[in-house]
Protein backbone atom coordinates (compact mmCIF):
# COMPACT_ATOMS: atom_id res chain seq x y z
CA UNK A 1 0.00 0.00 0.00
CA UNK A 2 1.42 3.52 -1.17
CA UNK A 3 1.26 6.26 1.24
CA UNK A 4 -1.92 7.38 2.03
CA UNK A 5 -3.38 10.81 0.64
CA UNK A 6 -5.10 13.72 2.73
CA UNK A 7 -8.89 11.68 2.08
CA UNK A 8 -7.73 8.58 2.85
CA UNK A 9 -5.96 9.47 6.14
CA UNK A 10 -8.92 11.46 7.21
CA UNK A 11 -11.18 8.50 6.25
CA UNK A 12 -9.04 6.41 8.50
CA UNK A 13 -9.04 8.55 11.54
CA UNK A 14 -13.05 8.64 11.53
CA UNK A 15 -12.59 4.42 11.04
CA UNK A 16 -10.74 4.33 14.15
CA UNK A 17 -12.71 6.83 15.99
CA UNK A 18 -15.50 4.70 15.39
CA UNK A 19 -15.12 2.34 18.40
CA UNK A 20 -15.42 5.19 21.13
CA UNK A 21 -18.32 5.51 22.77
CA UNK A 22 -19.32 9.72 21.77
CA UNK A 23 -17.80 11.59 24.31
CA UNK A 24 -14.63 10.00 24.13
CA UNK A 25 -14.98 10.00 20.60
CA UNK A 26 -15.62 13.98 20.01
CA UNK A 27 -12.95 14.19 22.57
CA UNK A 28 -10.10 11.78 20.56
CA UNK A 29 -10.89 14.01 17.40
CA UNK A 30 -9.64 16.56 18.50
CA UNK A 31 -6.04 15.15 19.00
CA UNK A 32 -5.78 13.54 15.50
CA UNK A 33 -5.22 15.82 12.51
CA UNK A 34 -3.80 15.15 9.25
CA UNK A 35 -0.56 17.24 8.53
CA UNK A 36 -1.46 19.99 5.93
CA UNK A 37 1.97 22.46 5.65
CA UNK A 38 -0.62 25.78 4.42
CA UNK A 39 -1.46 26.08 8.50
CA UNK A 40 0.74 28.69 10.62
CA UNK A 41 -0.80 27.51 13.45
CA UNK A 42 -1.43 24.04 15.02
CA UNK A 43 -3.44 25.25 17.65
CA UNK A 44 -6.48 24.82 15.20
CA UNK A 45 -6.20 21.44 14.34
CA UNK A 46 -4.86 19.26 16.97
CA UNK A 47 -5.19 19.73 20.81
CA UNK A 48 -2.69 18.92 23.23
CA UNK A 49 -1.27 18.77 26.55
CA UNK A 50 -4.52 17.58 27.69
CA UNK A 51 -5.75 15.13 30.42
CA UNK A 52 -6.05 11.76 28.81
CA UNK A 53 -9.34 10.29 28.91
CA UNK A 54 -9.70 7.67 32.08
CA UNK A 55 -10.52 4.01 30.26
CA UNK A 56 -7.85 4.35 27.40
CA UNK A 57 -4.50 2.98 27.42
CA UNK A 58 -1.98 5.90 27.52
CA UNK A 59 1.89 5.61 27.14
CA UNK A 60 2.26 8.64 29.04
CA UNK A 61 4.09 8.82 32.16
CA UNK A 62 4.18 11.31 34.97
CA UNK A 63 5.25 14.16 36.70
CA UNK A 64 8.38 12.35 38.72
CA UNK A 65 9.46 10.47 36.09
CA UNK A 66 9.59 13.98 33.66
CA UNK A 67 11.72 15.25 37.13
CA UNK A 68 13.28 12.43 38.57
CA UNK A 69 14.34 10.26 35.23
CA UNK A 70 14.44 12.95 32.67
CA UNK A 71 15.90 16.40 34.48
CA UNK A 72 17.83 15.41 37.35
CA UNK A 73 18.66 11.50 37.12
CA UNK A 74 21.11 12.13 34.83
CA UNK A 75 23.18 14.54 36.57
CA UNK A 76 25.99 12.46 38.11
CA UNK A 77 27.08 13.75 40.81
CA UNK A 78 23.92 14.80 42.44
CA UNK A 79 21.94 12.40 44.30
CA UNK A 80 18.40 12.12 43.29
CA UNK A 81 16.13 10.73 46.07
CA UNK A 82 12.97 9.46 45.33
CA UNK A 83 11.22 10.06 48.45
CA UNK A 84 8.12 8.21 48.92
CA UNK A 85 6.95 4.31 48.43
CA UNK A 86 9.94 2.24 47.16
CA UNK A 87 8.57 1.56 43.50
CA UNK A 88 8.66 4.80 41.78
CA UNK A 89 12.44 4.76 42.58
CA UNK A 90 13.17 1.58 41.59
CA UNK A 91 11.58 1.45 37.95
CA UNK A 92 12.77 4.86 36.85
CA UNK A 93 16.93 3.48 37.82
CA UNK A 94 19.34 2.99 34.70
CA UNK A 95 16.51 2.29 32.11
CA UNK A 96 17.23 5.16 30.24
CA UNK A 97 20.67 4.68 29.82
CA UNK A 98 22.17 8.11 30.11
CA UNK A 99 25.85 7.48 30.06
CA UNK A 100 28.52 9.38 32.19
CA UNK A 101 32.45 9.32 32.84
CA UNK A 102 33.00 8.60 36.56
CA UNK A 103 32.99 5.68 39.30
CA UNK A 104 29.45 4.30 40.57
CA UNK A 105 28.96 5.39 44.18
CA UNK A 106 32.42 6.85 44.46
CA UNK A 107 31.98 10.16 42.76
CA UNK A 108 28.67 9.51 40.13
CA UNK A 109 25.48 8.30 41.33
CA UNK A 110 22.97 7.83 38.15
CA UNK A 111 22.38 4.11 38.38
CA UNK A 112 21.98 4.00 41.91
CA UNK A 113 18.50 3.70 43.64
CA UNK A 114 18.06 6.25 46.69
CA UNK A 115 14.56 6.08 48.04
CA UNK A 116 12.76 6.59 51.60
CA UNK A 117 11.32 3.35 51.49
CA UNK A 118 7.40 4.95 52.52
CA UNK A 119 5.25 2.69 54.83
CA UNK A 120 1.84 2.76 56.35
CA UNK A 121 3.44 4.58 59.09
CA UNK A 122 4.93 7.68 57.15
CA UNK A 123 1.96 8.00 55.44
CA UNK A 124 -0.01 8.78 58.89
CA UNK A 125 2.78 10.18 60.76
CA UNK A 126 4.60 12.12 57.99
CA UNK A 127 7.91 11.24 56.54
CA UNK A 128 9.75 14.29 57.13
CA UNK A 129 11.92 12.80 60.08
CA UNK A 130 13.06 9.73 58.12
CA UNK A 131 13.99 12.23 55.17
CA UNK A 132 16.67 14.16 57.35
CA UNK A 133 17.63 10.35 58.83
CA UNK A 134 17.97 9.50 54.89
CA UNK A 135 19.75 12.68 54.39
CA UNK A 136 22.07 11.48 57.15
CA UNK A 137 22.75 8.44 55.84
CA UNK A 138 23.10 9.14 52.41
CA UNK A 139 26.12 11.82 53.45
CA UNK A 140 27.90 9.59 55.52
CA UNK A 141 27.60 6.59 53.15
CA UNK A 142 28.65 8.82 50.02
CA UNK A 143 30.58 12.10 50.94
CA UNK A 144 31.87 12.69 47.17
CA UNK A 145 28.41 13.44 46.22
CA UNK A 146 27.90 17.52 45.29
CA UNK A 147 24.36 17.69 45.76
CA UNK A 148 21.14 16.15 46.79
CA UNK A 149 17.57 16.73 45.25
CA UNK A 150 14.49 15.20 46.77
CA UNK A 151 12.01 13.63 44.11
CA UNK A 152 8.60 13.48 45.67
CA UNK A 153 6.14 11.31 44.96
CA UNK A 154 2.44 11.08 45.19
CA UNK A 155 2.04 10.53 48.42
CA UNK A 156 4.62 13.55 49.70
CA UNK A 157 2.04 15.89 48.18
CA UNK A 158 -1.22 14.10 49.97
CA UNK A 159 -0.26 13.85 53.14
CA UNK A 160 1.34 17.58 53.10
CA UNK A 161 5.02 17.31 54.48
CA UNK A 162 7.17 20.12 54.65
CA UNK A 163 10.16 18.81 52.95
CA UNK A 164 11.87 22.23 51.96
CA UNK A 165 11.96 23.05 55.42
CA UNK A 166 13.75 19.56 56.01
CA UNK A 167 16.09 20.34 52.78
CA UNK A 168 16.97 23.54 54.32
CA UNK A 169 17.45 22.66 57.74
CA UNK A 170 19.88 19.37 55.93
CA UNK A 171 22.03 21.76 53.17
CA UNK A 172 23.34 24.37 56.39
CA UNK A 173 24.17 21.07 58.50
CA UNK A 174 26.22 19.30 55.23
CA UNK A 175 27.34 22.37 53.20
CA UNK A 176 25.66 20.56 50.14
CA UNK A 177 22.83 21.85 48.70
CA UNK A 178 19.43 19.79 49.40
CA UNK A 179 16.81 20.56 46.52
CA UNK A 180 13.62 19.98 46.76
CA UNK A 181 11.06 19.16 43.98
CA UNK A 182 8.19 19.26 44.24
CA UNK A 183 7.22 16.73 41.28
CA UNK A 184 4.50 14.59 42.92
CA UNK A 185 3.06 11.68 39.80
CA UNK A 186 -0.78 13.37 40.01
CA UNK A 187 0.56 16.73 39.10
CA UNK A 188 -0.42 17.83 35.72
CA UNK A 189 -1.57 15.74 32.69
CA UNK A 190 2.07 14.36 31.49
CA UNK A 191 5.88 13.83 32.47
CA UNK A 192 6.07 17.27 30.55
CA UNK A 193 4.88 19.61 33.84
CA UNK A 194 8.14 17.36 35.75
CA UNK A 195 10.42 18.57 33.11
CA UNK A 196 9.22 22.49 34.17
CA UNK A 197 8.97 21.71 37.65
CA UNK A 198 12.67 20.35 37.86
CA UNK A 199 13.61 23.48 35.65
CA UNK A 200 12.25 26.14 37.84
CA UNK A 201 13.61 24.18 41.22
CA UNK A 202 16.87 24.52 39.25
CA UNK A 203 16.06 27.78 38.84
CA UNK A 204 15.19 28.50 41.90
CA UNK A 205 17.73 26.63 43.87
CA UNK A 206 21.27 26.02 41.78
CA UNK A 207 21.67 28.59 39.01
CA UNK A 208 21.82 31.78 40.98
CA UNK A 209 24.57 29.71 43.60
CA UNK A 210 27.54 31.79 41.97
CA UNK A 211 26.14 35.15 40.57
CA UNK A 212 28.79 37.82 40.95
CA UNK A 213 31.49 35.34 41.40
CA UNK A 214 31.88 34.24 37.90
CA UNK A 215 34.32 35.09 35.78
CA UNK A 216 33.44 36.90 32.51
CA UNK A 217 33.73 33.10 30.78
CA UNK A 218 35.34 33.35 26.69
CA UNK A 219 34.14 34.31 23.67
CA UNK A 220 33.33 30.54 22.27
CA UNK A 221 31.37 29.31 26.01
CA UNK A 222 28.37 27.53 25.21
CA UNK A 223 26.12 24.92 26.66
CA UNK A 224 24.51 21.84 25.95
CA UNK A 225 20.95 22.30 26.99
CA UNK A 226 18.40 19.32 26.51
CA UNK A 227 21.02 16.32 25.86
CA UNK A 228 20.45 13.45 27.83
CA UNK A 229 23.39 11.66 26.88
CA UNK A 230 21.30 8.29 25.98
CA UNK A 231 24.10 5.92 24.94
CA UNK A 232 26.46 8.52 24.52
CA UNK A 233 24.40 10.96 22.52
CA UNK A 234 26.19 14.76 23.87
CA UNK A 235 29.65 13.13 23.70
CA UNK A 236 29.06 12.78 20.22
CA UNK A 237 27.20 16.40 19.75
CA UNK A 238 30.06 17.65 21.85
CA UNK A 239 33.32 16.67 20.00
CA UNK A 240 31.14 18.61 17.13
CA UNK A 241 30.93 21.99 18.36
CA UNK A 242 34.64 21.28 20.30
CA UNK A 243 36.26 20.41 16.88
CA UNK A 244 34.37 23.88 15.21
CA UNK A 245 36.41 25.95 18.30
CA UNK A 246 33.63 26.65 20.48
CA UNK A 247 34.18 26.06 24.47
CA UNK A 248 31.42 23.08 25.62
CA UNK A 249 30.92 25.01 29.55
CA UNK A 250 28.29 22.78 30.55
CA UNK A 251 26.02 19.41 29.48
CA UNK A 252 22.10 19.41 30.53
CA UNK A 253 21.87 17.26 32.20
CA UNK A 254 23.48 13.58 30.47
CA UNK A 255 27.10 13.36 31.96
CA UNK A 256 26.61 16.71 33.52
CA UNK A 257 27.45 17.85 37.19
CA UNK A 258 26.30 20.66 39.42
CA UNK A 259 29.32 22.84 38.61
CA UNK A 260 28.57 22.62 34.91
CA UNK A 261 24.95 24.22 36.19
CA UNK A 262 26.14 27.03 38.36
CA UNK A 263 29.07 27.78 35.67
CA UNK A 264 25.90 28.11 32.50
CA UNK A 265 25.33 32.05 33.77
CA UNK A 266 28.21 32.79 32.04
CA UNK A 267 28.26 31.18 28.41
CA UNK A 268 27.67 33.37 25.44
CA UNK A 269 25.01 30.94 23.68
CA UNK A 270 22.48 28.04 24.76
CA UNK A 271 22.00 25.28 22.29
CA UNK A 272 18.80 23.77 23.43
CA UNK A 273 18.46 20.11 21.45
CA UNK A 274 15.50 18.82 23.62
CA UNK A 275 13.17 21.69 23.81
CA UNK A 276 10.36 20.39 25.12
CA UNK A 277 12.26 19.83 28.80
CA UNK A 278 14.75 22.58 28.84
CA UNK A 279 13.29 25.66 27.07
CA UNK A 280 12.24 27.07 30.32
CA UNK A 281 15.49 27.14 32.01
CA UNK A 282 16.75 28.63 28.61
CA UNK A 283 14.04 31.33 28.62
CA UNK A 284 14.61 32.16 32.21
CA UNK A 285 18.64 32.62 31.35
CA UNK A 286 17.74 35.08 28.78
CA UNK A 287 16.22 37.29 31.02
CA UNK A 288 18.10 37.16 33.79
CA UNK A 289 21.74 36.78 31.96
CA UNK A 290 21.01 37.86 28.64
CA UNK A 291 21.99 34.58 27.19
CA UNK A 292 20.40 33.96 23.62
CA UNK A 293 19.44 30.28 22.69
CA UNK A 294 18.76 28.85 20.19
CA UNK A 295 17.32 24.98 18.76
CA UNK A 296 19.30 22.75 17.22
CA UNK A 297 19.13 19.52 15.51
CA UNK A 298 22.11 16.67 15.63
CA UNK A 299 20.21 14.10 13.76
CA UNK A 300 20.83 12.94 10.30
CA UNK A 301 23.93 14.66 8.07
CA UNK A 302 21.57 17.63 6.87
CA UNK A 303 19.91 18.62 9.79
CA UNK A 304 23.99 18.56 11.44
CA UNK A 305 25.05 21.04 8.60
CA UNK A 306 22.52 22.85 9.10
CA UNK A 307 22.64 23.21 12.69
CA UNK A 308 26.11 23.38 12.63
CA UNK A 309 25.76 26.68 10.34
CA UNK A 310 23.36 28.22 12.25
CA UNK A 311 25.06 28.05 15.61
CA UNK A 312 28.40 29.44 13.53
CA UNK A 313 26.11 32.48 12.48
CA UNK A 314 26.33 33.59 16.36
CA UNK A 315 30.10 33.75 16.41
CA UNK A 316 32.69 35.17 14.54
CA UNK A 317 34.55 34.31 11.38
CA UNK A 318 36.78 31.67 13.38
CA UNK A 319 33.60 29.60 14.02
CA UNK A 320 31.67 29.50 10.82
CA UNK A 321 35.11 28.31 9.40
CA UNK A 322 35.27 26.21 11.69
CA UNK A 323 32.04 24.80 11.16
CA UNK A 324 32.68 24.54 7.13
CA UNK A 325 35.77 22.31 7.87
CA UNK A 326 33.73 20.02 10.27
CA UNK A 327 31.33 19.52 7.90
CA UNK A 328 33.93 19.24 5.17
CA UNK A 329 35.51 16.82 6.92
CA UNK A 330 32.67 14.31 8.19
CA UNK A 331 30.47 14.67 4.72
CA UNK A 332 32.65 11.72 2.95
CA UNK A 333 32.00 9.47 5.91
CA UNK A 334 28.58 10.61 5.69
CA UNK A 335 28.34 9.94 2.31
CA UNK A 336 29.71 6.29 2.54
CA UNK A 337 27.52 5.56 5.03
CA UNK A 338 24.51 6.92 2.91
CA UNK A 339 25.42 4.83 0.00
CA UNK A 340 25.56 1.89 2.08
CA UNK A 341 22.35 1.90 3.67
CA UNK A 342 20.12 4.17 1.06
CA UNK A 343 19.54 1.45 -1.02
CA UNK A 344 18.34 -0.96 1.73
CA UNK A 345 16.14 1.39 2.94
CA UNK A 346 15.16 3.29 -0.01
CA UNK A 347 11.02 4.25 -0.22
CA UNK A 348 10.62 2.61 3.38
CA UNK A 349 8.27 4.03 5.51
CA UNK A 350 8.24 4.56 9.44
CA UNK A 351 5.53 5.73 11.62
CA UNK A 352 7.00 7.62 14.96
CA UNK A 353 5.55 7.87 18.71
CA UNK A 354 8.10 9.01 20.57
CA UNK A 355 7.99 11.71 23.58
CA UNK A 356 7.61 15.32 22.99
CA UNK A 357 10.78 16.18 20.56
CA UNK A 358 12.33 13.14 18.45
CA UNK A 359 8.98 12.41 15.82
CA UNK A 360 10.34 15.83 14.22
CA UNK A 361 13.79 16.11 14.81
CA UNK A 362 14.66 12.35 13.69
CA UNK A 363 12.75 13.23 10.09
CA UNK A 364 15.91 14.83 8.69
CA UNK A 365 17.91 11.59 9.26
CA UNK A 366 15.28 9.45 7.87
CA UNK A 367 14.97 11.48 4.41
CA UNK A 368 19.04 11.00 4.20
CA UNK A 369 18.40 7.91 4.28
CA UNK A 370 15.94 7.66 1.78
CA UNK A 371 12.73 6.82 4.18
CA UNK A 372 9.66 8.81 4.75
CA UNK A 373 7.63 9.50 7.51
CA UNK A 374 4.28 8.56 6.86
CA UNK A 375 2.95 8.84 11.00
CA UNK A 376 4.17 11.13 13.66
CA UNK A 377 3.05 12.01 16.66
CA UNK A 378 3.73 12.67 20.75
CA UNK A 379 3.13 11.54 24.15
CA UNK A 380 3.37 14.73 25.76
CA UNK A 381 4.01 17.56 23.09
CA UNK A 382 2.76 21.13 23.39
CA UNK A 383 1.22 23.18 20.98
CA UNK A 384 4.29 25.02 19.93
CA UNK A 385 5.83 21.83 19.22
CA UNK A 386 3.17 21.18 17.09
CA UNK A 387 3.48 24.39 15.05
CA UNK A 388 6.92 23.29 14.56
CA UNK A 389 6.12 19.60 13.67
CA UNK A 390 3.97 20.91 10.83
CA UNK A 391 6.58 22.22 8.95
CA UNK A 392 9.01 19.44 9.25
CA UNK A 393 6.80 16.88 8.03
CA UNK A 394 5.22 16.11 4.59
CA UNK A 395 1.64 17.08 3.66
CA UNK A 396 -0.65 14.60 4.38
CA UNK A 397 0.82 12.67 6.74
CA UNK A 398 -0.84 11.52 9.66
CA UNK A 399 -0.41 13.40 12.76
CA UNK A 400 -1.65 12.21 16.44
CA UNK A 401 -1.40 13.51 20.29
CA UNK A 402 -1.06 11.32 22.91
CA UNK A 403 -2.32 8.47 20.70
CA UNK A 404 -4.15 5.48 22.68
CA UNK A 405 -2.98 1.81 22.57
CA UNK A 406 -5.69 1.42 20.28
CA UNK A 407 -5.59 4.16 18.23
CA UNK A 408 -1.57 3.06 17.51
CA UNK A 409 -2.26 -0.35 16.49
CA UNK A 410 -5.39 0.38 14.55
CA UNK A 411 -3.06 3.30 12.67
CA UNK A 412 -0.04 0.75 11.98
CA UNK A 413 -1.86 -1.88 11.09
CA UNK A 414 -3.85 0.16 8.27
CA UNK A 415 -1.23 1.86 7.16
CA UNK A 416 1.44 -0.68 6.84
CA UNK A 417 4.88 1.05 7.45
CA UNK A 418 7.97 -0.66 7.61
CA UNK A 419 8.83 0.56 10.43
CA UNK A 420 7.93 1.71 13.89
CA UNK A 421 9.99 3.67 16.45
CA UNK A 422 8.17 4.03 19.44
CA UNK A 423 8.72 2.97 23.19
CA UNK A 424 8.97 -0.07 25.52
CA UNK A 425 5.53 -0.43 26.26
CA UNK A 426 4.52 -0.42 22.28
CA UNK A 427 7.37 -2.42 21.48
CA UNK A 428 6.35 -6.00 21.58
CA UNK A 429 2.77 -5.66 20.86
CA UNK A 430 4.30 -4.56 17.37
CA UNK A 431 6.87 -7.21 17.04
CA UNK A 432 3.88 -9.47 17.84
CA UNK A 433 2.01 -7.73 14.59
CA UNK A 434 4.99 -8.76 12.58
CA UNK A 435 6.50 -5.23 12.52
CA UNK A 436 10.05 -3.99 12.66
CA UNK A 437 10.47 -1.75 15.60
CA UNK A 438 13.22 0.38 17.13
CA UNK A 439 12.68 1.59 20.30
CA UNK A 440 13.38 5.27 19.97
CA UNK A 441 12.95 6.56 23.34
CA UNK A 442 16.51 5.33 24.81
CA UNK A 443 17.92 3.76 21.45
CA UNK A 444 16.87 0.13 21.56
CA UNK A 445 20.12 -0.48 23.74
CA UNK A 446 22.04 1.02 20.78
CA UNK A 447 23.15 4.33 20.69
CA UNK A 448 24.72 7.43 20.29
CA UNK A 449 22.13 8.51 17.50
CA UNK A 450 23.17 12.49 17.50
CA UNK A 451 25.91 14.04 15.39
CA UNK A 452 27.97 12.73 12.82
CA UNK A 453 29.03 9.09 14.34
CA UNK A 454 25.59 8.66 15.86
CA UNK A 455 24.23 8.68 12.60
CA UNK A 456 26.29 5.77 11.50
CA UNK A 457 24.76 3.83 14.31
CA UNK A 458 21.98 5.00 13.58
CA UNK A 459 21.75 4.34 9.89
CA UNK A 460 22.84 0.78 10.74
CA UNK A 461 20.66 0.29 13.29
CA UNK A 462 17.37 1.20 11.32
CA UNK A 463 19.16 -1.45 8.31
CA UNK A 464 18.97 -3.88 10.79
CA UNK A 465 15.55 -3.60 12.18
CA UNK A 466 14.08 -3.61 9.16
CA UNK A 467 15.72 -5.73 6.58
CA UNK A 468 16.40 -8.25 9.29
CA UNK A 469 15.38 -11.88 7.68
CA UNK A 470 13.47 -12.99 10.61
CA UNK A 471 10.74 -11.04 9.51
CA UNK A 472 10.21 -13.49 6.43
CA UNK A 473 9.79 -16.28 8.77
CA UNK A 474 6.58 -14.74 10.34
CA UNK A 475 4.27 -16.70 9.24
CA UNK A 476 3.64 -19.71 10.79
CA UNK A 477 4.78 -22.91 8.40
CA UNK A 478 1.06 -24.43 8.53
CA UNK A 479 -0.52 -20.76 7.53
CA UNK A 480 1.43 -21.04 4.55
CA UNK A 481 -0.37 -22.36 1.44
CA UNK A 482 1.27 -25.61 0.59
CA UNK A 483 3.05 -24.82 -2.51
CA UNK A 484 4.33 -21.82 -1.36
CA UNK A 485 8.55 -21.74 -2.30
CA UNK A 486 10.33 -22.60 0.57
CA UNK A 487 12.19 -19.39 1.90
CA UNK A 488 15.89 -19.62 1.93
CA UNK A 489 17.83 -18.34 4.65
CA UNK A 490 19.26 -14.99 4.29
CA UNK B 1 -3.28 37.69 36.88
CA UNK B 2 -0.42 35.46 35.97
CA UNK B 3 3.20 36.26 35.21
CA UNK B 4 4.21 36.33 31.38
CA UNK B 5 7.28 37.29 29.55
CA UNK B 6 7.78 39.08 26.84
CA UNK B 7 10.20 38.25 24.19
CA UNK B 8 11.49 40.08 21.03
CA UNK B 9 12.14 38.02 17.64
CA UNK B 10 12.61 39.31 14.50
CA UNK B 11 8.52 39.15 13.73
CA UNK B 12 8.33 41.56 16.91
CA UNK B 13 6.71 40.67 20.22
CA UNK B 14 6.42 37.18 21.51
CA UNK B 15 3.94 36.59 24.00
CA UNK B 16 4.74 34.08 26.70
CA UNK B 17 2.82 32.60 29.65
CA UNK B 18 4.92 29.58 31.58
CA UNK B 19 1.89 28.90 33.74
CA UNK B 20 0.04 27.37 30.89
CA UNK B 21 3.09 26.97 28.20
CA UNK B 22 1.26 29.03 26.04
CA UNK B 23 3.49 30.88 23.35
CA UNK B 24 2.22 32.99 20.93
CA UNK B 25 3.32 36.09 18.53
CA UNK B 26 1.88 39.63 19.77
CA UNK B 27 -0.18 41.21 16.95
CA UNK B 28 -0.80 44.65 18.42
CA UNK B 29 0.07 46.22 21.77
CA UNK B 30 -1.32 49.21 22.71
CA UNK B 31 1.25 51.45 24.16
CA UNK B 32 4.95 50.76 22.48
CA UNK B 33 6.95 53.86 23.27
CA UNK B 34 10.02 54.25 25.41
CA UNK B 35 7.66 56.50 27.70
CA UNK B 36 4.77 53.85 27.67
CA UNK B 37 4.54 50.58 27.13
CA UNK B 38 1.97 48.22 27.91
CA UNK B 39 -1.79 48.41 27.71
CA UNK B 40 -3.75 46.27 25.75
CA UNK B 41 -2.31 43.25 23.83
CA UNK B 42 -3.47 41.34 21.67
CA UNK B 43 -2.14 37.46 20.73
CA UNK B 44 -1.84 35.58 17.08
CA UNK B 45 -4.41 33.30 18.55
CA UNK B 46 -7.19 35.59 19.85
CA UNK B 47 -6.09 36.02 23.37
CA UNK B 48 -6.65 39.90 24.61
CA UNK B 49 -4.35 40.28 27.74
CA UNK B 50 -3.62 43.68 30.12
CA UNK B 51 -0.03 45.35 30.71
CA UNK B 52 0.11 47.67 33.22
CA UNK B 53 1.23 50.80 31.44
CA UNK B 54 4.73 51.53 32.27
CA UNK B 55 7.94 52.58 31.08
CA UNK B 56 9.48 50.62 28.21
CA UNK B 57 11.85 48.18 29.67
CA UNK B 58 15.50 48.22 29.40
CA UNK B 59 15.98 45.04 27.80
CA UNK B 60 13.93 42.12 26.47
CA UNK B 61 12.84 39.09 27.90
CA UNK B 62 11.13 40.72 30.41
CA UNK B 63 8.78 39.41 32.83
CA UNK B 64 5.20 41.20 33.71
CA UNK B 65 2.17 40.53 35.62
CA UNK B 66 -0.65 40.77 32.84
CA UNK B 67 -4.40 40.54 33.07
CA UNK B 68 -6.52 38.30 31.08
CA UNK B 69 -9.40 40.14 29.53
CA UNK B 70 -10.70 37.56 26.78
CA UNK B 71 -7.85 34.70 26.16
CA UNK B 72 -7.75 31.55 25.02
CA UNK B 73 -6.43 29.30 27.60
Amino acid sequence: MSVLNREEAEALIQEVLEVYPEKAKKDRAKHLMVNDKKLESAKKCITSNRKSIPGVMTQRGCAYAGAKGVVWGPFKDIIDISHGPIGCGQYSRGGRRNYYSGVAGVDSFCDMMFSSDFQEKDVVFGGDKKLAKLIDEVESLFPLSKAISVQSECPIGLIGDDIEAVSKKKAAEIGKKVVPVRCEGFRGVSQSLGHHISNDAIRDWIISARDGKLDAGGPYDVAILGDYNIGGDAWASRILLEEMGLNVVAQWSGDGTIAEIENTPKVKLNLLHCYRSMNYIARHMEEKYAIPWMEYNFFGPTKIAESLREIASHFDDTIKEGAERVIAKYQPMMQAIIDKFKPRLQGKKVMLYVGGLRPRHTVGAYEDLGMEVVGAGYEFAHNDDYDRTIKDLKDATLIYDDATGYELEEFVRQIKPDLVGSGIKEKYAFHKMGVPFRQMHSWDYSGPYHGYDGFAVFARDMDMAINNPCWTMFKAPWEKPADAPVAEAA
Amino acid sequence: MANIMIRKSEQGYVFYMPKRDIEDSIVSMEFDTPEKWGGEIKLGNGGLYYIEPQAAPARLPYSVRAKRIDGVE
